[in-house]
C-alpha cells in the first residue's frame, strides 16, 4: 500500500527528528546538526530505515528553502534591500568569481579537464542557504553585521544560479564533441532555450507582474480570504501563492527561491505580513528539517570507506580554499573583530543548489558516475560540518581573537576604577549612560557594536569594543570593584547569560537589566533580580498618558491614571510571576510569545480592579453623609 | 530617624523613599495604620505646617469610612503626636515673636484632624533653632527622642502629665 508507506516514512522522519533534535539543542550543537545527525542514523548506513527515496524527499523538502527564502523576504524592506546592493553585487560576485575560479585552478591540477573544472568551480563556489539561514535565525544573528553580509552573499549566488544552469550545457559541449541531449535542455524550461534577451525580458516582465499584483492586489485578495474567517483557507492561500510563484518562476527559468524571495520583499509592508509569517513558518521548519535529514541519509558511506583520506582531503581543501577567500573578503568589505572569521565560518560549505547542479551537470554527460559521486559526497560532507564549523568559531576561534583584542584595549580599561559598568550603548543603553554621566558618574561602556563605537566616539562619548559575554572581558571592565552592572544590551540572550555568571561570580555587584518582555523580567527574577525593566513599557505608558490628556483628561488626571496603570501591572506581573514559575519551562513559540503575553497578562488582570487604588476623592460615600446630616 | 530605626516595634515610614513622585499606595498605608497604635507624623516645619508629602498622605489615607465618618472607625483610640524640626528658636513662636503664634496654635489642623479620626493627640516633640545646632546637639535630641519613643511604646507616660506639657521634650527634661 501506497498511503502506508508515506505513513511509515513520515513516521521515521519525524521521530528521528523528534528525539534527536532536542538531543543536539541540549549538546549546543544546533538544530542543523540534529537533523543531519538523525538522518544518518536513519540512512542506509546505521539503522536502513530510509533508503533510496532520501533522494526524492530531499528534492521535496528543498521546497522549504523557498519557503525560508520568502520569510526572509517578508521581513526585509525594500529600502533595506537597496542598502545592501553593494554587498550583494561587490562581495557576493566577488566570492563567486574568485572562489569558483581558484577551485577551478585546483581541479585543473587534480587533472580534470578545463570545462570540468569550470563546472566543478562554479558549482561548489556556492554556499548553502537552507544551512547558513537556519543558523543565523537560529542565533539570532539576522541582525548581526557578519549575518547581514552573510546574506547578500547567498542572495547573490541565488541569482547566480540561472546563469550557471545556462552555462553548464554549454561547457560540456566544449570540452567532448558529445551533443546535448533534448531531453536535458528540456528539464530546465522551455524558457532556457529561447535567445538571453528575450529571457531576460521575460524575467523582467513576471517580476513586474508579481510587484504590481503584489502592490495592488494582494491585499485584496488577503482582504477577501481573512473575512471568511476560516483560519485555514489563509493558509492554503499563503501556500498557494508561494507555490505558485515558485512553480512560475521555475517555469522561466528564475530560482524559485529568489522568486519567492522577491515576492516576500513586495508583501514586507503589507498588513498581512505577520500573518502570512506565522502562517508559513512551521512548514518552513519542517520541510527545512526534512531537508536536513535527507542531506543527512542520502551521506554514501559506502564511497567513504573505499577512499577515506581522499573524500576527506577534499572535503577540507574545499572548506579552506572558501574560507580563506570569504575571510579575505571579509576584510576587504570592513568586517572587523572576529565577525569576518564568523562570516567565514558561516559561508564555507558547499550549496544545496549543488546537488541539483551535479546531477544536472550528469546528465549533459560532463561528469561521469565516479566524479559525480564524489562531488556529491564531499557537498554533503561540507554541508554536515558546517555546524561544527561554527561551534569552532564560538569556542576557540572568537575567544582567541578576543584576548588579542583585549590586550589591545587593556590599558585603556585598566586605569579606570568606576562604579558602574553599562554594557551595550545603543538606543537604549545611551539614555542610561547619560543619565549617569550627566549626574557625574563615571561609567565603563562597552558596546560590541563596531560602527556603533565609532560613531559615539565622535560625539565625544568614551566607550569600549566589547563583547561583555566573554568572562575575560568582564574582568577587564573592573566587574571586581564594581558596584553596578547594567545589562542594556539588545541580545537579550547574552544579557541573560552573562547575569548569571555575575550572580555566580560577583555576588557582591548589583544587576540592572533591560528585558525584552515580562517573561524576560521572569528569567531575571528567577535569579533574583528584581531591576529588570521592559524596553518599552514605559515608553508606551507615557504614549498612553498623551492619549489621556488629548481625550480631555487633565494633565493631572491623565498622570494620576497611568500612575495607576503602572501601579496596577506590577501587582499582575507579580501574579503572573507565580503563574510563570508553576508552569516554568512550558514551551512557547517565538511567534506565539506575544499573544501568551497578552492572554495571560488579561486574565491576572481580572484579579485586581484598577479603581481600588484610586478612590481618596470625590467618594460618594462622603457625599451621602452630607445628605443625611441636612 | 537613624536614632530609633532599630527600636523593636518601631516602623518608620519614610514616604519620600516609598513614593518618590507623591503617588502613594493608599491600601498598604491604611493597612499599615491599622497595624499600629502611635501614629507620628515626623518632618520639618516649612511654612508653618508639614511639607507637602504628608499632607498628600492626609489627603489620600485617611479616606471616608476608614478614618474618619460614621463608619470611619480603623483609627479609633489610636495616638497621634508631631514630631517637627524648625529652624526659629522657642521664643520666637509666641504671641510676642517674629511668628506671633506658639508651635501648638500652628498645629491645629493636625490636632483637629487626629480628633476627627477618634484619635488622641499628643504634645508634640519638638527641635528648635536646628539650623545652629551642633554635632552634640543633636546627639542629644536624638537620643531624648528615641526616649520619648520607648516610653510612649511601653506605655509608661503618666495621663496626668500629658495634660501639663507644652512640648513631649519637657517630660525627659524634667525626668534629668
Amino acid at each position: 500500500m501506497h498511503n502506508q508507506e508515506f505513513f511509515l516514512n513520515a513516521l521515521i522522519y519525524l521521530g528521528a527528528a523528534v528525539v534527536s533534535v532536542p538531543i543536539a539543542k541540549k549538546l549546543g550543537l544546533g538544530s542543523v546538526l540534529g537533523y543531519l545527525l538523525a538522518g544518518i542514523i536513519i540512512g542506509p548506513f546505521v539503522l536502513g530505515l530510509v533508503g533510496n527515496e532520501a533522494g526524492e524527499v530531499m528534492h521535496f523538502a528543498e521546497f522549504g528553502v523557498v519557503l525560508m527564502l520568502f520569510i526572509i523576504g517578508l521581513e526585509l524592506e525594500p529600502k533595506l534591500l537597496w542598502k545592501m546592493r553593494r554587498n550583494i553585487f561587490g562581495l557576493g560576485g566577488l566570492q563567486v568569481l574568485l572562489t569558483a575560479g581558484i577551485i577551478t585552478g585546483v581541479a585543473l591540477l587534480f587533472n580534470f579537464q578545463l570545462n570540468r573544472a569550470v563546472a566543478i568551480g562554479l558549482i561548489l563556489a556556492l554556499s548553502s542557504t537552507a544551512i547558513v539561514l537556519q543558523t543565523l535565525s537560529e542565533k539570532g544573528l539576522m541582525r548581526n553585521i557578519a549575518g547581514r553580509s552573510a546574506f547578500s552573499v547567498l542572495l547573490f549566488q541565488d541569482m547566480a544560479v540561472i546563469p550557471i544552469l545556462a552555462l553548464l550545457p554549454l561547457i560540456a559541449t566544449l570540452g567532448t564533441p558529445a551533443t546535448l541531449s533534448e531531453t536535458s535542455m528540456q528539464s530546465i524550461g522551455e524558457v532556457a532555450q529561447l535567445p538571453g534577451w528575450l529571457q531576460l525580458l521575460i524575467i523582467i516582465g513576471a517580476i513586474t507582474v508579481m510587484v504590481i499584483i503584489g502592490r495592488f492586489a494582494a491585499r485584496h485578495i488577503f482582504r477577501l480570504v481573512a473575512e471568511t474567517g476560516l483560519h485555514e483557507v489563509f493558509v492554503a492561500l499563503a501556500l498557494l501563492m508561494v507555490i505558485g510563484i515558485a512553480l512560475g518562476m521555475d517555469a522561466i527559468g528564475l530560482s524559485p527561491a529568489l522568486g519567492t524571495f522577491i515576492a516576500g520583499v513586495v508583501l514586507a509592508d503589507s498588513e498581512y505580513r505577520h500573518e502570512l509569517e506565522t502562517t508559513i513558518d512551521p512548514f518552513k521548519g519542517l520541510l527545512l528539517g526534512l531537508f536536513f535529514i535527507s542531506v543527512g541519509a542520502g551521506i554514501n558511506f559506502n564511497l567513504l570507506i573505499e577512499n577515506p583520506w581522499l573524500i576527506i582531503g577534499f572535503v577540507l581543501l574545499l572548506i579552506f580554499i572558501k574560507f580563506v577567500v570569504l575571510l579575505i573578503l571579509g576584510r576587504i568589505f570592513r568586517l572587523k573583530k572576529g565577525f569576518e572569521f564568523l562570516f567565514a565560518f558561516l559561508l564555507a560549505q558547499a550549496s544545496e543548489f549543488a546537488f541539483v547542479l551535479i546531477s544536472f551537470s550528469k546528465q549533459n554527460k560532463l561528469f561521469d558516475e565516479q566524479t559525480s559521486g564524489m562531488l556529491l559526497l564531499v557537498v554533503t560532507l561540507s554541508m554536515a560540518i558546517s555546524p561544527l564549523l561554527l561551534i569552532f568559531n564560538d569556542k576557540a576561534v572568537s575567544p582567541i581573537l578576543a584576548r588579542w583584542q583585549n590586550k589591545l584595549e587593556y590599558d585603556e580599561i585598566e586605569d579606570e576604577e568606576t562604579p558602574v559598568i553599562l554594557a551595550g550603548f545603543g538606543r537604549f543603553g545611551l539614555t542610561v549612560g547619560r543619565i549617569l554621566l550627566a549626574n557625574g558618574f563615571k561609567v565603563t561602556i562597552l558596546d560590541n557594536n563596531p560602527s556603533n563605537v565609532e560613531t559615539l566616539r565622535k560625539y565625544g562619548f568614551k566607550l569600549y569594543f566589547g563583547d561583555i559575554t566573554r568572562p575575560t572581558m568582564l574582568e577587564k571592565a573592573g566587574i571586581e570593584k564594581a558596584r553596578l552592572l547594567i545589562l542594556s544590551m539588545a541580545e537579550h540572550e547574552n544579557a541573560l547569560k552573562v547575569a548569571e555568571i555575575v550572580r555566580k561570580k560577583y555576588p557582591h555587584v548589583k544587576i540592572l537589566a533591560r528585558a525584552k518582555d515580562i517573561f524576560h523580567v521572569f528569567e531575571y527574577l528567577n535569579m533574583n533580580i528584581n531591576n529588570a525593566e521592559r524596553e518599552n513599557f514605559h515608553s508606551a505608558a507615557e504614549l498612553g498618558n498623551t492619549a489621556l490628556v488629548e481625550l480631555g483628561f487633565t494633565k493631572y488626571e491623565a498622570y494620576r491614571a497611568t500612575r495607576t496603570f503602572k501601579h496596577h501591572e506590577d501587582q499582575v506581573t507579580e501574579e503572573l510571576y507565580r503563574h510563570w514559575l508553576e508552569d516554568q519551562g512550558k514551551f512557547i513559540q517565538e511567534t506565539r510569545r506575544f499573544e501568551e503575553q497578552v492572554k495571560e497578562t488579561l486574565q491576572a488582570e481580572k484579579n485586581y480592579s484598577i479603581h481600588d487604588t484610586d478612590c481618596a476623592w470625590d467618594v460618594d460615600s462622603l457625599k451621602d453623609e452630607a445628605k443625611k446630616e441636612e | 530617624m537613624e536614632a530609633i530605626k532599630d527600636l523593636e516595634g518601631v516602623t518608620i515610614n519614610n514616604l519620600y523613599e516609598k513614593y518618590p513622585d507623591f503617588f502613594i499606595d493608599v491600601p498598604a498605608e491604611q493597612k499599615l495604620l491599622t497595624e499600629h497604635d502611635i501614629i507620628i507624623w515626623h518632618h520639618p516645619f516649612y511654612w508653618y505646617s508639614a511639607p507637602a508629602i504628608i499632607k498628600e498622605w492626609m489627603d489620600l489615607v485617611l479616606e471616608h469610612n476608614f478614618a474618619y465618618g460614621t463608619n470611619g472607625r480603623a483609627l479609633q483610640g489610636k495616638w497621634a503626636m508631631s514630631c517637627i524640626s524648625t529652624g526659629g528658636r522657642k521664643e520666637v513662636y509666641s504671641a510676642e515673636g517674629k511668628n506671633r503664634y506658639t508651635i501648638n496654635q500652628f498645629l491645629t489642623p493636625y490636632i483637629q484632624s487626629a480628633n476627627l479620626c477618634r484619635m488622641k493627640y499628643l504634645p508634640p516633640y519638638v527641635v528648635h533653632g536646628s539650623h545652629l545646632l551642633n554635632s552634640e546637639q543633636i546627639k542629644k535630641h536624638a537620643d531624648d527622642y528615641r526616649t520619648v519613643i520607648e516610653l510612649l511604646r511601653d506605655n509608661k507616660i503618666d495621663a496626668q502629665r500629658l495634660n501639663t506639657i507644652e512640648y513631649m521634650n519637657e517630660i525627659i527634661e524634667h525626668d534629668a
